[in-house]
């Protein structure tokens, strides 16, 4: 008992049509991410979620939902709610990219440059980040977070389960692998 | 004992043995009284008729930014409808708290376990004395300063508030449970 109990953190929320998911709804392995816009970390984990894509292919599934630490990220709002917007008209992963492949430039200016560069309608983009159309949803994203022991962004569950320690490219793709391989 | 590890920033990587057993639920939760800032001072029995949680923890400027203090600090909204006052306890001084609470934003109280030192985490069941720092423990009292739950994570885990939210709820609909 010198470690203490250990207590599984699980999804509560599961993966649904409210998701952005990349990858088939077949794939035996399911990633799923809390992360931050302006956290760093998150930043670090993006090119390593991408390469762990690459070589599970479709194998795994990568979902991302929303854990804006606002008190220290004041930019991660509406960053997020950025991302939303932009997947209002269909362009949520290549705003997820352009954010954390321009990190920290998250002005307000900065996030109607890069809607500019994605073609959305940008009259319509300014309007629903003004009005905090999509906050809700991201205080949905974040409580679930929260109830299922998230604990710092990012913060990955692999099929349900929280995935502690490091979270590098090796060590990601055989966590995934191991799933993968289990019959459903 | 058989090897010594040094520690590096990385509190992970911190001596694995754990410390004492944390003290359990239906336990009376020791009283104290401790600097919150280098002139202020914060006593358990302030917060007799509301719950209370305690976040031991390890030290003040952990390498991470999402890290256990600020993940509260977002969360404290949720705590706070509960009724309930969050207390981070640590052996850092009042100093060190102060510097570390106004660059993390945080509005809970840090107190300092520091003279002696680790003495409250000690009477708590919290305190890694081979490492000289307070382990991840938590502890959520009633309003009669009760222990309802206590948990104790291993250092480089932090362990979230889920379980927190969980005991603050199951303690609500009745307060003393026989």
């Amino acid at each position: 008992m010198a470690i203490g109990q250990s207590r599984v953190a699980r999804l509560v929320m599961p993966v649904s049509e409210r998701d952005h998911v990349q990858g088939p709804p077949t794939a035996p392995a399911t990633l799923v991410e809390y992360g931050d816009y302006e956290c760093p970390f998150c930043g670090q984990a993006h090119p390593i979620v991408k390469a762990v894509q690459a070589r599970l292919g479709p194998r795994m599934r990568y979902v991302f939902r929303h854990f804006p630490l606002t008190e220290i990220h004041p930019r991660a709002l509406p960053a997020a709610e950025a991302a939303e917007a932009a997947g209002a008209q269909g362009r949520f992963w290549q705003m997820h990219d352009l954010l954390y492949e321009n990190q920290p430039a998250f002005s307000d200016p900065d996030l109607v440059r890069y809607a500019t560069a994605l073609g959305l309608d940008v009259p319509r983009f300014v309007t629903e980040v003004a009005e905090h159309v999509y906050e809700p949803r991201i205080r949905e994203d974040f409580m679930s977070g929260v109830r299922s022991g998230v604990n710092g962004t990012p913060t990955f569950f692999i099929n349900g389960i929280r995935h502690d320690g490091p979270w590098d490219v090796a060590t990601l793709t055989n966590a995934l692998l191991a799933v993968a391989r289990v019959p459903a | 004992m058989s090897d010594t590890k040094t520690p590096t920033p990385r509190d992970y990587s911190w001596s694995t043995a754990g410390p004492d057993r944390p003290l359990e639920a239906g336990t009376p939760a020791p009283p104290f009284t401790l600097h919150s800032t280098p002139d202020q001072t914060v006593s358990l029995s302030d917060f007799r008729g509301q719950p209370v949680i305690l976040a031991f923890y390890p030290a003040d400027w952990s390498p991470v930014c999402g890290d256990q203090m600020a993940l509260y600090n977002q969360i404290l909204p949720e705590f706070r409808r509960h009724k309930a006052e969050l207390l981070g306890i640590s052996v850092d001084g009042a100093w060190c708290h102060r510097a570390f609470a106004e660059h993390r934003n945080l509005h809970f109280p840090l107190l300092a376990d520091f003279e002696p030192k680790g003495a409250v985490a000690r009477a708590y069941g919290a305190y890694r004395s081979q490492d000289g720092v307070a382990a991840r423990a938590l502890f959520v009292l009633d309003g009669e300063g009760i222990i309802r739950w206590s948990h104790l994570s291993p250092l480089g885990i932090n362990p979230g508030a889920d379980g927190i939210l969980e005991a603050l709820e199951s303690m609500r609909p009745a307060t003393r449970a026989a």
